[in-house]
């Protein structure tokens, strides 16, 4: 990758690079495949507390996974809607976080988790960065072109729930709108939360006021109704073919309420 | 570059350059014309073949990536002069008018079953979802859930036995 001074591009499932290559959308001078190295970066694993996934790691892998099913429900929710199983054969956790499209799924899915990435850089440095940091703009990330994503770790904390709401045009489309919401509820207080929206925004965008609003509350459909209002207000949808702005903030604001209730649901269980 | 897999069992080994997509190097290189190209943006999946037994999309996939895999196309699922199950479903069934989207839809439910730990009991909803990646704009899907599912019986059936 260094020797190429910037004019490479790691190569994944392919699954958005190459579609972006024949639109002329990038024009990498040379390509690494690192499918080959699958076997070291395709894994989901559960050690001390977190759940960590490889970055190698294939849509299939996440939408059938036992370890994901128990302790964050919304990667399945997420994966069953992401795209068609043909294409879930390719993709990678790891395209899907370094594309940094607005209307990727599972980057509201790791932002909504808390989700951290780790880059190893060139001579094997690494460092580790939240989605808040990661996401730097539209189709673009902090992830330097001389950075590998290695893995995205998860903190496994107690009473958590999860859920993933999707509008799309067509089944297996990218989302008109959609919201990913995690609650962590104890002693039937809210202790944490993570709420995003994809597709309504230059990038995936995070309710941090919705989630300060209801921290420290107990779940309730109003309090979630309000948590959903600020997503409504806090988005900022553009108009295209998948619909009007107003559509676009009525509909964050709807399925940013009923992810956090069925979150809620999933952490009481 | 040199780029060598196995297509149906056999080797190839071509000088390709490095841009090349699978499903022209199926196509143009080891000269199997069963695999067609359609929208040539993932949507459409008439170019599916299987990689290493899982459906992939050719027009998405380079040659290259394919360097040392094995891939299945509609032509390595005859043996012997003998339709496999799942094409002779599609005959039986009707599963298909002009044949464009044929290749992809065979290819892809002979994985579901290889792949289904119970094929008989597979449900209408599984079929679908499997297919889900290939539009078909001539049979409405009806038959080719059909195709799948009388392919399925007949191995079972076969597999017991029976005809
Ligand atoms: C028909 C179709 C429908 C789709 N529908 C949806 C959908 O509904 N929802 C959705 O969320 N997504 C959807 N996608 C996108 C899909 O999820 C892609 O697979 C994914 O966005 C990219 O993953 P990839 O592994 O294919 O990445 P690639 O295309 O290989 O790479 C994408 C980018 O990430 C970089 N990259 C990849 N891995 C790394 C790494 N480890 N470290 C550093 N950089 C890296 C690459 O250099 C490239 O710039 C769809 C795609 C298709 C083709
Ligand atoms: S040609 Fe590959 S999906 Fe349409
Ligand atoms: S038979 Fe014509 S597209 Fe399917």
């Amino acid at each position: 990758m260094a020797s190429h001074n910037g004019n490479a591009r790691f190569l994944a499932g392919g699954h958005s690079l190459i579609p972006m290559m024949k639109l002329r959308l990038a024009d990498p001078g040379h390509l690494i495949d690192i499918n080959p190295i699958e076997a070291e970066l395709n894994y989901i694993r559960e050690e001390g507390g977190e759940i960590r996934i490889g970055a190698m790691t294939r849509h299939r892998n996440m939408l059938e996974s036992d370890v994901l099913a128990k302790h964050f429900p919304i990667f399945f929710e997420a994966e069953h809607v992401l795209a068609d199983p043909v294409v879930r054969n390719r993709g990678t956790m790891g395209g899907s976080l370094c594309q940094a499209d607005p209307a990727e799924d599972l980057s509201g899915v790791v932002t909504a988790l808390k989700g951290e990435a780790v880059l190893r850089g060139p001579g094997g440095a690494e460092r580790v960065v939240g989605m808040e940091e990661f996401h730097i703009g539209p189709y673009m990330t902090a992830v330097q072109p001389d950075e590998l994503l290695i893995e995205v770790r998860f903190k496994v904390k107690p009473g958590g729930g999860s859920a993933h709401e999707k509008v799309e045009r067509r089944a297996g489309d990218f989302a008109i709108v959609a919201a990913s919401a995690a609650l962590w509820i104890e002693g039937g207080v809210i202790k944490d939360c993570g709420l995003a929206c994809s597709a309504v925004g230059p990038t995936t965008m995070h309710i941090g006021r919705a989630e300060a609003a209801v921290i420290g509350k107990a779940p309730s459909e109003e309090l979630f109704a309000q948590a959903g209002a600020m997503a409504s207000q806090d988005c900022s949808p553009s108009a295209d073919g998948r619909g009007p702005v107003d559509y676009k903030r009525h509909v964050a604001g709807v399925l940013s309420k009923r992810a956090l209730s069925r979150a809620a649901a999933s952490a009481l269980r | 570059m040199l780029v060598s897999m196995s297509i149906n069992g056999q080797t190839h080994s071509h000088d390709v350059e490095p841009r090349m997509l699978l499903v022209h190097y199926i196509r143009e290189m080891a000269e199997l014309h069963g695999t067609h190209w359609g929208c040539d943006t993932s949507n459409c999946g008439i170019c599916v073949v299987l990689m290493d037994g899982d459906p992939i999309k050719s027009c998405t996939t380079l040659a290259a990536m394919a360097e040392g895999h094995e891939i299945t196309t509609v032509e390595g699922l005859e043996k012997n002069g003998v339709l496999d199950p799942i094409q002779q479903g599609f005959h039986e069934m009707h599963a298909l008018q002009c044949g464009f989207c044929t290749p992809g839809m065979m290819v892809t439910g002979r994985a579901l079953i290889d792949q289904h730990p119970n094929p008989t009991q597979m449900t209408d909803y599984e079929i679908r979802e499997a297919i889900s990646g290939g539009l078909c704009r001539c049979t409405g899907y009806v038959n080719i859930v059909k195709a799948i599912r009388w392919a399925a019986a007949y191995e079972a059936a076969a597999a017991t036995g029976g005809n």
